[in-house]
């Protein structure tokens, strides 16, 4: 490794613990389940390339797997075009059989289609498949790996900020992991304590984390696991799972020293805190040594004291209108690729009138078998219904919810219960005070929404513009995943607070036209609700500039208010 | 890689009991089972495969046909000798397609001689046995549907690919998912006879032994299956002796009336409350080897038979599993 010497001293560059977890990975490739690199840089290219020489090395297989691979190439089966060239059934091995005992690299591991990350996560749980190396690009925290591959991967590593450009080969020469004894209770039991301040409550970290534990015994030629050893196991397994900050006498860092626009080096917060004190039990040094190692990010997260929403989210409902399922609507033309499936009896159907003509030309027999062309093929269509998201934009100012709030919380969980029985998302974005906030990122889970929406506190002014902007980003996002969304804003219209933040009623509202007109170029479907006591010419004239239907309901409790904005929805239509 | 041992998992009574009820009893309907990621709900689930005492088939049926199927579906059982073999457990993938599911045209036979021959999917191989969906959740809507529908009727009909095939399809279905990240619907919620919540167990001595039984079993698999065989074994004998009880026991008027009162107390919607929670509970008297059923029983399947039955109040946030607590203790003390 070459760090370039800028990071502080003493503190190592993010690839050192990638590189270590890779190495322990490769003690015993079966035991870890994978491994997720996030952040695209030429360390994780050339740990990458490590790995594969590593696994090339000791005659395992290492392949590439593309997130868009069929059932057919992933499982195996009949390999349609081989069989329809030859007349005869050509089966073909699956990639996870190829790879048993190997690993397979998943590049952009976030876009993975859910059907994909099913079966990955069963062979993982089989013990027989190929661990996973996803390699995570992904840029905003609700994009992510499937959260079920996520559990299943042992280690997880934050490649963006590395400076490292070279990786040394990945020896493990010599480690042997049977010969290293069993955990012993205080280190179980130091483990789970350590787990236990993270706030890491699966059970499957605390498993790799004790392999892990023996692997790196192994590795430096010990017969039982030592504090040092235990330590690089909390370190590369627990810690990037943490959900909260172990209780600290000394202050969490302050969030404000980490400017989101340039990624930190995790580095920085190992300061005294690595230095183990010899006289403190051995857990409390292990929950120093994870917490030192909590990725920066995640740190400012939890300092803040907001969950992460990648443990918790992840491949929820990422469901695409792909063609590929659904209702069947009929065959055409088309070659059986990217997903597509073949039609086989119309294809037969289309190459049966031929036969004689080309048996002709071929000079064939009567025995011989049926004779196919490029042009026979058929692949099938499906119709799949384009899920609907509904994003409730909800005014927590003062001016207009204070009073009113409870019946707008009630009528959004109204409306929830109602959506997962349609089986539609919804999304929740609160505005109120300076900001506007994505609550609750589109998702089916009641759960998560009523958490969300009683956190939401109320009071402060009314930055109507930032609401509807906010509104807007989450609608451009559902609809660039192939969804259709829909709005309900539920406010008074009686903007104060302006986009640039300052307050001021005249300004406030001319931004609040103007993002209610860039909602209304968007062409997203919406209504908005006037649930304040006296309703108000702004509210309408605010629907007006949005293209969008306008309710006003006074003294409408959360039941009536739910009512109304489902009669005036558009009938749910397959799209 | 061997299977966990069924025996050997640690904790979450009340999810091991609800599966070994539908083991005892399919009629019971399948087992939903909630929880966060990583508290042995699979393992669980997985290890109940091998918990189960053989069923007898005709050896050269497709489906694993009883005689009883035989007689009902003469076209598509192949009939042969009646042979001794192990009770199917399907673990089905979130990304099945369709075809994989319900079946499809032998593409092999198709090619190959131009012959239509259906080729059975994972519901004829789950017949008489289980079919596990993790994730359930999060599962396609199409697939739910046509899961539901097979699951009710206990056959599969297929007309599709110029196929017409009708084949029975009995399962106990097993679901597993996070309510963090997708509710299941209603429809399909009410279809499962019992659902049960797992949390991750928190004592720390827990965690500790279930990470000591782990590490042991990846260390030496076959060693430790061997280590936990009797205890699996006495499990098996128990559930085929239940099995065989089940016939003999017949709910009393006085327990009948209990259960009655009970699902009027809860609200919960429809009768199939009240049906699943007498029937899991003469499992349960069975299971544990009672001379009747009674109402010991009846409490202690209540929650896993109607928790997921109560009309749902979205503003009200008492937990359901509470309020049917409540209701037992002041009906019956």
């Amino acid at each position: 490794m070459t760090p370039d010497g800028s990071s502080p001293e003493g503190a190592c560059d993010p690839v050192d613990d990638a590189v270590l977890a890779a190495r322990l990975f490769l003690v015993e490739p079966t035991l870890f389940g994978g491994m997720v690199l996030r952040g695209s840089s030429p360390a994780r290219d050339a740990l990458v390339a490590a790995w594969g020489e590593a696994m090339d090395a000791s005659g395992r297989p290492f392949r590439k797997l593309p997130g868009h691979v069929d059932d057919e190439r992933l499982l195996g089966g009949v390999d349609i075009a081989s069989s329809l060239a030859t007349g005869r059934a050509v089966h073909q091995r699956g990639l996870l059989e190829q790879c048993e005992g190997g690993a397979v690299v998943v590049p952009m591991a976030e876009r993975m289609e859910p059907r994909v990350a099913g079966r990955l996560a069963q062979s993982v749980d089989e013990g027989r498949g190929p661990a996973l190396i996803l390699l995570d690009d992904a840029h905003d925290a609700d994009d992510a790996p499937p959260a079920s591959l996520l559990e299943r991967c042992a280690f997880h590593a934050e490649l963006g900020a590395s400076r490292a450009a070279r990786v040394d080969p990945l020896g493990t020469t010599g480690a042997d992991l049977d010969g290293v004894a069993a955990l012993k209770p205080t280190a179980l039991e130091a483990l789970a304590a350590t787990a236990e301040a993270l706030g890491v409550a699966s059970l499957r970290p605390l498993i790799f984390a004790q392999s892990a534990a023996r692997a790196h015994a192994a590795l430096n030629g010990r017969k039982a696991a030592v504090e040092e050893d235990l330590a690089a196991a909390a370190r590369l397994v627990l810690s990037p799972r943490a959900t909260r900050l172990p209780p600290m006498e000394e202050e969490p860092p302050p969030p404000e020293e980490q400017p989101p626009e340039t990624p930190p080096e995790p580095g920085e917060e190992e300061n005294e805190s690595q230095q183990p004190n010899p006289d403190a039990p051995l857990e409390e040094t292990l929950v120093e040594a994870a917490k030192a190692a909590i990725p920066a990010d995640l740190l400012a997260a939890l300092a803040e004291g907001k969950a992460p929403r990648r443990v918790t989210g992840g491949g929820t409902g990422k469901r695409r209108k792909s063609g590929l399922r659904g209702k069947p609507l009929g065959a055409r033309q088309g070659i059986p690729r990217g997903g597509a499936r073949l039609a086989l009896i119309d294809t037969l159907r289309a190459a049966v009138p031929w036969q004689e003509v080309r048996r002709r030309e071929s000079g064939a027999g009567r025995e011989d078998p049926i004779q196919m062309r490029k042009e026979d093929l058929r692949v099938r269509r499906f119709e799949d219904k384009a899920a609907r998201v509904t994003i409730f934009a909800v005014d927590a100012s003062g001016s207009a919810a204070a009073a009113r709030l409870a019946e707008a919380k009630g009528a959004v969980e109204l409306m929830l219960a109602q959506a997962y029985v349609t089986r539609s998302e919804v999304a929740l974005v609160a505005f109120r005070g300076e900001s506007a906030e994505l609550l609750l990122p589109p998702t089916r889970s009641l759960t998560r929404a009523r958490r969300a929406l009683s956190e939401l506190p109320g009071g402060g002014g009314t930055p109507l513009s930032m609401g509807l902007d906010a509104a807007r980003e989450c609608a451009e996002a559902v609809a660039s995943k192939g969804r259709t969304p829909s709005l309900v804003v539920l406010t008074d219209g009686r903007a104060n607070i302006a986009r640039d933040g300052q307050p001021g009623r005249k300004q406030a509202g001319e931004d609040a036209i103007a993002s209610a007109k860039a909602l209304a170029r968007m062409g997203v479907d919406a209504i908005v609700i006037d649930i304040s006591a006296r309703a108000a010419r702004e509210g309408a004239a605010l629907a007006e500039a949005m293209n969008a239907r306008f309710l006003a309901l006074p003294r409408a409790d959360a039941h009536q208010i739910a009512d109304a904005v489902q009669a005036a929805q558009p009938s749910r239509q397959a799209a | 890689m061997a299977r966990f041992p069924f025996s050997a998992i640690v904790g979450q009574d009340e999810m091991k009991q609800a599966l070994l009820i539908a083991a005892v009893d399919p009629s019971v309907g399948g087992v939903m089972v909630f929880g966060d990621r990583g508290t042995g709900k699979s393992t669980a689930a997985r290890a109940l495969a091998k918990l189960l005492p053989p069923i007898t088939a005709h050896a050269n049926c497709p489906y694993g046909g009883s005689k009883e199927d035989a007689e009902r579906y003469p076209d598509v059982c192949g009939g042969g000798p009646l042979r001794k073999r192990p009770v199917p457990f399907v673990d089905m993938p979130l990304g099945a397609t369709e075809d994989r599911v319900i079946g499809s045209l032998d593409l092999e036979r198709a090619l190959r001689a131009g012959e239509k021959a259906f080729e059975p999917g994972l519901l004829a191989k789950a017949h008489r046995g289980f079919l596990y969906i993790d994730e359930i959740n999060l599962l396609e809507d199409h697939l739910v549907d046509l899961l539901l529908d097979v699951a009710a009727s206990g056959e599969n009909v297929v007309e599709r690919e110029g196929l017409s095939v009708r084949h029975p399809a009995k399962f106990v279905l097993i679901g597993s998912g996070n309510p963090e990240e997708g509710e299941l619907r209603p429809q399909l919620l009410d279809r499962f006879g019992l659902s049960v919540e797992v949390k991750t167990p928190t004592e720390i001595e827990t965690r500790i032994e279930i990470m000591r039984l782990v590490a042991a079993q990846e260390r030496d698999p076959e060693a430790f299956e061997a280590q936990w065989a009797a205890e699996d074994e006495a499990i098996l004998k128990q559930v085929a002796r239940g099995k065989n009880r089940l016939e003999k026991l017949e709910p009393g008027e006085d327990v009948l009336m209990d259960a009655a009162q009970l699902c009027l107390a809860v609200g919960a919607d429809g009768l199939r409350g009240e049906l699943t929670l007498m029937r899991a509970a003469r499992a349960l008297a069975a299971l544990k080897g009672a001379k009747a059923v009674r109402r010991e029983h009846l409490v202690a399947i209540a929650p896993s038979a109607l928790r997921h039955r109560l009309r749902r109040d979205v503003l009200d946030e008492t937990g359901s599993t509470v309020r049917i607590t409540r209701a037992i203790e002041e009906l019956f003390g």
